[in-house]
Formats: structure tokens, sequence, C-alpha cells
């Protein structure tokens, strides 16, 4: 029998959902504007292996496939592995990653808002442990046509370390460490003059600045529309910001800079899209201000200290350990037991 | 005019759907042929019935007193015929029945002798007192008495005085009705509440969709002449009509869950309350009506005056109830409580009868696993977090539900409204807490029980010990008796004793065995009991009364009313 | 590789001397198990485990002499929470206790009585008043329903009540979880 309330407002997880996806469009945009139409193949690759992969575990754990399968849940999970995934990356790298991420994260731990981790950087974390070389190669801008990018996805072409280079961060980095060598020749350049190289742009890499803005006018499109609180984004940025212009304020010739930070790798994707994910999240105001700040600082000294070529997906998971503890200390005092 | 207004953390907006039921004046309702009053109606102790069946009553005349500390008496809401005095199914959603006086109105709807107060001359004792035996309780829904409420804290008087017409659950228009048409009858309500909290002001919030309502009790004041009265249009967020909720728009004050309001200089009552107040002191006449708001899927909603006790479906039907009605819903969409049957009578915390169908509040989408979205948090007027408390009340772990605040959820509703995996959350938060109070009641029961038989095993021990010790005194005394008379008469004292031990126990069987004798003989004569001689009338009647009491004996055994219910 | 193994191996002694820490530092201290045991068992006090009341099972379960399974009353949950408590394996009731009924009182028939006051010296909690000769009642918010005055009477005129669902002890039921296929079907034929 059904009890009060008898009416409910129009809202549903596959909505939430979908105005996700919607809100990714502007930075997927962008991708393909500067690194070509590959990465849409990658998203339709593991598109189709998360909805397999769900509608296999749905079916031996005897869950209703209907419903599960249509809250577009393991979508997002799989357009944010194409999206954090090297966008020349085997298919079969990208299926294992979002089978891994979908069957072993998701599905394993109970399925839908169940999980403790973030399927999608659970996946990442796995793979690039697993395939370091493969998940470092990446494109420069307009570097690839499409043709060359089909046949990297499906295994025609082979020769990976002829054509791709690092990401903008592991290339800075590695700028910058040679720099630190009293015998390198770019001895004693600042990182603003390492970046003069084609593979950055204005801001952070070439392309990849733009796309990150993508990230963010969606990001704000989702504050807006009330999907995700501004809690996350704001203080991810703010910390990552501080953490970065600090010692960039000290050393200016040993670090990038605080902009470069945020407008590189994964920052945006992670501060509006991947951090968000409620589901493996900190819930309360101070909490998730807690969260995004710890993701930030882990970020950067993976991103400055590490040698993986991004930190969100290690900060993302370190910090997923930490989501129980961190919303146990931080619930909010409830009406009437406020000191004020 | 312009007042700082407060804030309350979340609250949602609903569709409010009040205009329909506001459009025609409040409108009395033909009597009906049978009113089923509860004695059970109000917070606090059960009410012993103060008539049989076979009396003749007025109107407003006194049929259940008040019992036990908190406790508010019932009326005859017309004057007529008692018919009977059992259980009936009443308003609440278990379906058990409580007992009721069914009364058969004789049409004439003539009042009692009635006897007025001066609130101003009589001492507040005398005056809660009056209030008790007239039968004001809450109208706003949760029924509690007002007389509890009527007391000023510590220092004998009240800042604010917070009079509650809101109003914010979608549908209900009663008090908006009430402050359009009997603003100044409620004024006087009002004023004589003030008098006894000797509060300093008094505020009426008034959720802003309702201007004309504003409008009239501001109209209401000024021809007052008082001071210190205002009337404040207040932002419509469900539920600004919380207690809690409005105390802390209108004043900033949030009362904690468990803490008197008087405790923070605050009362609050609501409008209907403070029209029953009027009514009692200055007419005399005790609670018998309310207003109703009947609404939904009616072709013409509309406020009606109701006698306690109508049954529903008699009123509804005044309201032309559309043909695909399968529910009656007491209250709002919003904390309503579905109903057993279409019969239960209208007592005096029904404030509307929502109709409804499957087709105006179909089921919600199935139930879908907590996305720990948050929004269910960013909604929760009490600011808890429901998700959380749903995750122990699903997993029945109650006592990590209590650290989370269950007690100070309100029930609002407003958690489950928002959230997108349709989850019944406030059906969790309900069967945790009546688990709770389930498992309270019986640890105080197993406590109880623990200390009676730790009393009775110490007593045994006691009285074992006193035996002993008066058997030894005994036998010391007759040693030194032996002893005393030498060897002149040495066994027959000890030899008398021996033999004649059993007989007690032989006595007391043969004792037993003649008074069951005498039961069985009892118990032979009891059955014919002369009934042979009498008439078949009154045979019949024996059997009717014997079925009576069979009923009442054993209340909820029989989950539906007898026949005539 | 031997980097991660040694991170690895760092945070398991990590968490493992936290825990070990914890346990210390946070360790129940009161109650002797006697106690906290007897606090789970009912208090109905009808001797059904076979120990005169619930304090002396409570004894004889700490010291080992019983198993968790004998008290009829408290049923399974107490059987789940005795388990719980001791760390031990849940079993079912055992059957030669008896089996779980729902909760009574005792009535007795006042019209039969013939104020024997056996009842009164069988009663554990001193739920039963009357004296001699004169006819005899039950408290019934204080009787635990034990049944141990049922057969004493030579009359047989005491009877156990289930105790009827009021408005008071009403409980609402633990919502459906409507996302088993069944529940899914049927909400689709209403809607
Ligand atoms: S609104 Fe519903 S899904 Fe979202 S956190 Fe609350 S309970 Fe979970
Ligand atoms: S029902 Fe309780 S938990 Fe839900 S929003 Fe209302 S007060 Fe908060
Ligand atoms: S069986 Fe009876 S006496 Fe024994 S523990 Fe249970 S309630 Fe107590
Ligand atoms: S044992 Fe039976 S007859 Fe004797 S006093 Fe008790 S109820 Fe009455």
């Amino acid at each position: 029998m059904i009890n009060s309330p008898f009416v409910r407002k129009a809202a549903s997880v596959q909505s939430v959902m979908l105005q996700v996806l919607l809100a990714l469009v502007p930075g997927i945009a962008a991708y393909v504007w500067f690194f070509g139409a590959g990465i849409l193949v990658q998203i339709a690759i593991a598109s189709a292996a998360a909805l397999a992969g769900e509608a296999a575990m749905l079916a031996i754990r005897g869950k209703p496939k209907a419903i599960f399968l249509t809250d577009l849940s393991a979508i997002v999970t799989a357009w944010l592995i194409a999206l954090t995934f090297p966008p020349i990356a085997p298919w079969w790298l990208t299926v294992t990653g979002t089978l891994l991420a979908v069957v072993v994260v998701k599905q394993l731990y109970g399925g839908l808002g169940q999980n403790p981790f973030n399927p999608a950087m659970a996946a990442f974390c796995l793979m690039i442990v697993a395939y370091p070389a493969l998940m470092s190669q990446w494109p420069a801008a307009g570097q690839l046509d499409f043709k060359t990018q089909l046949d990297l996805i499906f295994g025609g072409l082979r020769q990976v370390d002829a054509i791709t280079g690092a990401t903008p961060l592991d290339a800075l980095r590695t700028a910058l460490r040679a720099a630190a060598n009293p015998d390198s020749q770019v001895h004693g350049l600042r990182a603003a003059q390492l970046m003069d190289g084609p593979a950055f742009g204005f801001l952070g890499g070439k392309g990849s600045e733009w796309i990150a803005l993508g990230y963010l006018v969606g990001g704000l499109w989702l504050i807006q529309r009330r999907i995700i609180t501004w809690h996350i984004p704001f203080a991810f940025c703010g910390a990552l910001l501080v953490t970065a212009g600090l010692l960039w304020g000290v050393r200016p010739d040993a670090f990038a800079s605080p902009v470069f930070h945020l407008a590189s790798g994964g920052a945006m994707l992670g501060a509006f899209f991947i951090l968000t994910d409620p589901v493996s999240g900190a819930t309360t105001p101070r909490g998730k201000l807690l969260f995004a700040a710890g993701a930030a600082v882990l970020t950067y000294v993976i991103r400055t200290f590490g040698a993986y070529p991004d930190g969100i997906a290690f900060a993302t998971l370190l910090m997923n350990i930490l989501v129980p503890i961190i919303d146990m200390k931080t619930q909010a005092p409830v009406f009437g037991h406020k000191k004020d | 005019m312009l007042r700082k207004l407060f804030k309350f953390h979340g609250g949602v907006k609903p569709q409010t759907n009040k205009e329909q039921s506001t459009t025609a004046p409040i409108a009395a309702v033909p009597l009906p042929d049978r009113l089923v009053i509860p004695l059970h109606q109000a917070v606090g102790g059960h009410p012993r019935p103060l008539v049989q069946p076979g009396d003749r009553v007025f109107k407003g005349q006194r049929i259940g007193g008040a019992d036990g500390s908190l406790s508010s008496a019932v009326h005859a809401s017309t004057s007529g015929l008692v018919r009977a005095v059992a259980p009936a199914v009443m308003p609440h959603t278990s379906g058990l029945t409580t007992l009721s006086v069914i009364i058969e109105p004789d049409g004439e709807d003539r009042w009692g002798e009635l006897d007025k107060v001066n609130y101003r001359s009589t001492p507040p004792d005398e005056l809660r007192d009056f209030l008790r035996d007239a039968g004001v309780v809450g109208l706003g829904g949760a029924v509690f008495p007002s007389y509890a409420k009527l007391k000023p804290g510590k220092e004998g008087k009240l800042k604010t005085l917070v009079i509650n017409g809101a109003e914010c659950e979608p549908f209900i228009t009663c008090d908006d009705m009430l402050m359009r048409e009997r603003a100044g009858d409620m004024l006087k309500g009002i004023l004589a509440m003030r008098h006894m909290l000797q509060a300093e002001e008094v505020l009426i919030g008034i959720e802003d969709n309702k201007p004309q309502a504003v409008a009239a009790v501001q109209a209401a004041i000024a021809a007052s002449g008082q001071s210190g009265i205002e009337a404040v249009a207040i932002p419509t967020r469900y539920p600004a009509g919380g207690a809690k909720q409005l105390i802390r728009v209108l004043t900033g004050i949030e009362v904690p869950h468990g803490r008197r309001s008087t405790d923070f200089g605050v009362q609050c009552f609501n409008v209907g309350t403070a029209y029953s107040i009027y009514e009692a002191l200055e007419l005399g006449r005790p609670l018998i009506s309310r207003l109703v708001t009947v609404a939904g899927n009616v072709n013409a909603p509309r406020n009606y005056d109701v006698l306690i006790g109508t049954p529903m479906d008699h009123l509804v039907r005044l309201a032309g109830p559309r043909a695909d009605t399968d529910r009656y819903i007491m209250g709002g969409p919003m904390m309503g409580v579905r109903m057993p049957a279409f019969d239960v009578p209208v007592v005096k915390a029904t404030n509307c009868i929502l109709v409804g169908s499957e087709a105006m509040f179909p089921a919600p989408a199935p139930e879908m696993p907590c996305i720990r979205c948050g929004e269910c948090a960013k909604a929760c007027p009490a600011d808890l977090a429901p998700f959380e408390l749903y995750w122990f009340s699903r997993s029945k772990n109650f006592g990590k539900a209590q650290e989370y605040h269950l007690f100070d959820c309100i029930e609002c509703g407003c958690c489950s409204f928002v959230c997108p995996s349709h989850i019944p959350l406030v059906d969790y938060y309900r069967f945790s807490k009546s688990e709770i109070w389930a498992r309270e009641r019986e640890k105080e029961a197993a406590d109880a029980a623990r200390d009676r038989f730790e009393f009775k095993n110490h007593r045994q021990e006691r009285e074992k010990l006193e035996k002993a010790e008066k058997l030894a005194a005994k036998a010391a005394a007759t040693r030194e008796k032996v002893a005393a008379d030498g060897a002149t008469a040495p066994a027959p004292g000890s030899d008398a004793a021996t033999p004649a031990k059993p007989a007690p126990d032989a006595a007391k069987r043969a004792l037993i065995e003649a008074a069951m004798e005498k039961a069985r003989q009892q118990k032979a004569q009891a059955a014919p009991k002369n009934t042979d001689q009498l008439s078949p009338d009154v045979q019949a009647e024996i059997a009717d009364i014997e079925a009576r009491r069979e009923i009442v004996a054993k209340p909820a055994a029989s989950p539906l009313p007898p026949q005539d219910a | 590789m031997f980097t991660a193994l040694f991170v690895m191996t760092g945070i398991a002694l990590v968490l493992g001397a936290g825990l070990g820490f914890a346990s210390i530092k946070f360790k129940v201290e009161g109650d002797p198990l006697v106690d906290k045991i007897d606090a789970i068992l009912p208090q109905t006090q009808c001797g059904q485990c076979g120990f005169p009341g619930c304090r002396p099972y409570a004894t004889a379960i700490a010291g080992g002499e019983a198993e968790i399974n004998q008290c009829p009353p408290g049923g399974e949950e107490g059987i789940r929470k005795l388990a719980d408590l001791l760390g031990r394996e849940f079993k079912p009731l055992s059957e030669e206790h008896g089996v779980e009924k729902p909760k009574s009182v005792a009535i007795i028939d006042e019209n039969t009585c013939i104020g024997c006051t056996l009842c009164i010296q069988a009663c554990p909690v001193d739920a039963i008043v009357g004296a001699a000769k004169q006819m005899h009642t039950i408290v019934a918010s204080e009787c635990t329903g034990c049944e141990l005055c049922l057969a004493p009477c030579p009359v047989d005129c005491i009877t156990m009540e289930p105790i009827a669902e009021t408005v008071d002890t009403w409980k609402w039921r633990y919502p459906v979880f409507q996302i088993a296929p069944a529940a899914l079907d049927t909400a689709r034929q209403e809607a």
C-alpha cells in the first residue's frame, strides 16, 4: 500500500544521468574539433561494452533489466572512461576497462548506488597499472586523421611510439625535470619557456584547454540545473590553484603555473563530472569541500612527483576510501541543534 | 510593516491546487443518519465513556470525560439517542477499531445548557480545566490538547504567540476560508489565548498565496483596535505550516525536538484552534464541529462546517465524487493518511478529505536504489540526512538511525517528494520509529518483569527464612520445655506433631475438593440461567447484550465494526 | 613493482596497528556477561528453557552449560541477538523446549474461580491478585504470558488470550522493496 506523500516531483535517476550526459557534450565537441572523430568511436565502443556488461550482470543477479539498463548510469561511466582513456587506445583496452568498471567495480559491489569507488576511475587505475605504455600515449591536436585513428583503435596500425607522444602534463614534467639537471640543454629554462613547444596552447595543452573549457561550461550548466552543487568543483579548483600557486610562487622555474594545472589533463572533467559522482563521493556540504580539496592536493602531488600522466584517477580513488569517515564526521547539525 | 523573516532549510513547492475549493463559501452539512464519535480523538489518555446505550443526549453534552493528566473531553455533536458504545473503525491507516459512541440524531439539533466563562476574571487553572472539558484540541492535525499548551513558561509570560494560518499542504483550504469568513471571531479566540499566556506580541503567519485571508485578518485586527498583533504574509513553501518551521520563519527561533517551545518564549496554535477557543469561552460551545475541505477527485471541491462523527462518505457525497474514486485521504497529499474505509467518521483531526483515484495520485515508479544524490538532504526542513536515515532504517540498524536524529524527522514527506529513485523514504522512517517504540515498550515490560521476579524470589527467600526461624524458635522452645519437664512426659509432644504435619495438606485438599464441587454445581446452575421463562423478546435482547459484551471485551479481535457501524 | 609492494605492506601494517589500538582503546568495560545475556532474554520467567527463570538461564549460558536456543518466548530474534553477543553460530529454536507463540496474557474466568490461591503461588511476577476463597484476577499489564498458572489451577479456569493490537501498539510495516521483478509486474499492471 502506498502512503503519503501521494504526489511526487517528476524526477528520476534517468533524467539526472541524461543531464550529466548532455553536460558532457560541449567538452566532447571540442574534443572532436581538435583531436578528430576518433573519440566518438571510443564513446560508442565504451557505451556498447557498458550496456552489454550491465545486461549480463543484471541477468546473473536476477534484477529487472528494463529499469536498470535505461537508467543511463552505465552510459555515464562509459563516457567518462572514453574521455579519460587515450583516444587512440585499442578497442580491447576500452572494452576491458569498461567491463571492469561496470562488472567488477559497480555490479559486484551491488550495482547502482552501492559502489564505494568511482567505476570509471577505478578502471582507469587498473588499466594504467596493467598497460602503462598503451595508456600513456596521446596524439597531439590535429596530428592524426580519422583513418589513422580508426586503424589505431582497431589494430591495423601498431607503431604507436612513432606517432604519439605524452600528454602535455607528462611532457612538461619531463621537461622540468630535465631543466633541473645541470647537464641538460634546457637547464635553467623556466616552465613558461618550456611551454613554448608545439604541444602547448595558451594555458595548458594545445586543444585540451578548449576541451577543459567545454567541460567547464557543461559543469556550470549542471550547477545551474541543481544536479550538482558548487562545493566540489569550487573546492577542487580552489585547492588545486592554491597548492600549485604556492609551489609555483616559491620556484616558478621548477613548477608549472596553477592555471596550467587547472586547464590541462582531467582537472575540469574531474572537478565537474568525476568527483561529483554522488554514489562514491562525499555527501554533506562540508564533506564535499574536504573531499574535493583532498582530491586536488593528491592530484597535484601525483602529477608533479609521481610517474603517471595524470593524478585525478588515483586521487579520486584515494578520497573514495575516505568518504565514509568524511561523511560521518561532517554531518551538519540538525534543526534546533545548531549553535548560533 | 516590513518584518524581518527567517528561512528554514529545504522545503519543496508542490502544486498547491487550492483555488478550486475557495470559490464557494463554507457550506453546512445536512444531519447524517448516524454519528460515530470515537472517544479517543486527541493526543493523551483515552477518555472514559459517560453515556450508555439508550441514553438521550443533547447537542454539546459531554459523552467522554478526560482521563489522566493529558486528555481531552468528547461531546455529542447533535441531540439524539445513543445507539451503542462500541468499537468502530477509526480514521487511521491501520484500520483498527476504537471505542466510539454511536448516536442516532433526533433531527432537533437541540443544545444542552451552555455555560460560558469570562476569561479575564477566571483564574488560569480553571480556564484550562474548562477548555479541557470543552474538548478543545489543536485543529491543525496534531490534535494536542490545547489546555496543556496554554501555560506560559517559567517567567509567567511569553514573548511571542504564533498563530498558524500558513496552511502549506496542497489542496487544503479550511484555514484560508476560516480566516476569510470568520476572522473577527477567530481574533477573539486569539485574544483569549494571548491573555492566558500573557504574550507580548502575536504573529499570525499566513502563506502569501492567500492574500484575501491576510487582508481579512488585517482588517479584523484594525477593527479590534488591538496593538501588538500582526498578520504576516510569509513565502509559500511547503512545509512552512509546520509549527517548528513557522516559528523559525517568524521569529528565527529553532525549537529542537523534545523541547517545549515555551522554554524559548514562543507558543504556536492553529487558527482553527483559536476559533474553537472563541466558541468555547464566549459561546460556551464545546468542540463539536470543524471546517473540513473536500477536494481532489470531486466535481465541486468546497469547505464544509462538519459535525464531528459525520461519516466521510456522507460528506463527500455533497461534493460529487467522480466515478473512479477509489480512496479517501485524510489530510493533504504530502502528509495525509489513507483511510481504511469510506464510512469512517470525521474527527477533530480531519482538516481535509482528499478524494483520490489512481489517475489522480498514481503509484510512483518502481523504487530504485539510492544514488546518494543528496536531493533529499537539500529538501529536508529538519536539516537531516534522509538517505543516511533510509540506509539505517532499511538495514534495521535503529541505533544508528537514532544517532542520525531519526526522531527529529517531522515526516513532512519532502524527501520522498524529491527522490529521483522514488524511494518511499518516509515509510522507512515510520517503520523505524514504530519499531523503536515497540522495542522500548518491550524493554520496559521486560525490566518490570525482571524486577517483579527478583522481588518475588526475594520475598520467598525471606518468608522461608522467617518460617525457618519461627520453626527453630518453636523447636528450641519445645526442647526447653521438654528439658524442663524432665522425663515425665517424654514422647507425646513430638509424636503428636509428626502425624499432624500432613494433616493441614489433607485438610486443604478436602477444602479444594469441596470448593470444586460447589463450582461444578454453580456452573451447572449457571447454564440454564432461568431464561426459559422469559419472553422471546427479552431473550433476544439478552443475546444482543451478550454479543455486545463479547465485542467490547476483545475490541481488535473484530477488525470490522459490528453490523451497525 | 617493489614500491607498490612496500606501500601495500605499509598500509596493511598501519591499518592493522590502528585496528589493534582501537580495539584496546574502545574496549567495552562493565556489564558482566550474565547481565548482558539477561538483558536480551524476554523476562517471561516461564522456565521453558529448563531453568527456573531467565537469569538462571543466562548464568547457564554464560557458564557454557546451556545452548542459546532454548528460550521459546525470545524466539528467533532472541537467538540471533544471543548469537551476535556471544559470537556463536545461530541455531533454530530447539523443539523440545517449545515453540514461539504470539504474546499473550492469562485471563481468569472469574465466575469459575474458587479462590484456591494456587495460581498466585505459581506466578513468577506476582501478577495475580486475590485472597483465599475470593475471586482471583490477573493484572494484565504485569502478566508476562508465562503460562505457569495454567497447570496448577484445579478448575481449569485460566486461559491465554493473545494480546490484541491497538493503535498504540500498531506498527508500520517494513516498506516492500519494489525492485523484485514480481512486484514490478504488479506495479505495471496497476499503473
Ligand atoms: S533523494 Fe533519493 S536517491 Fe537521492 S540521496 Fe536521497 S534517498 Fe538517495
Ligand atoms: S520526512 Fe523527515 S527526513 Fe524527510 S524531509 Fe521531512 S523531516 Fe526530513
Ligand atoms: S524460556 Fe522462559 S524462563 Fe527461560 S529464558 Fe526464556 S522467558 Fe526466561
Ligand atoms: S488457581 Fe484457578 S481456582 Fe485457584 S485461585 Fe487461581 S484461578 Fe482461581
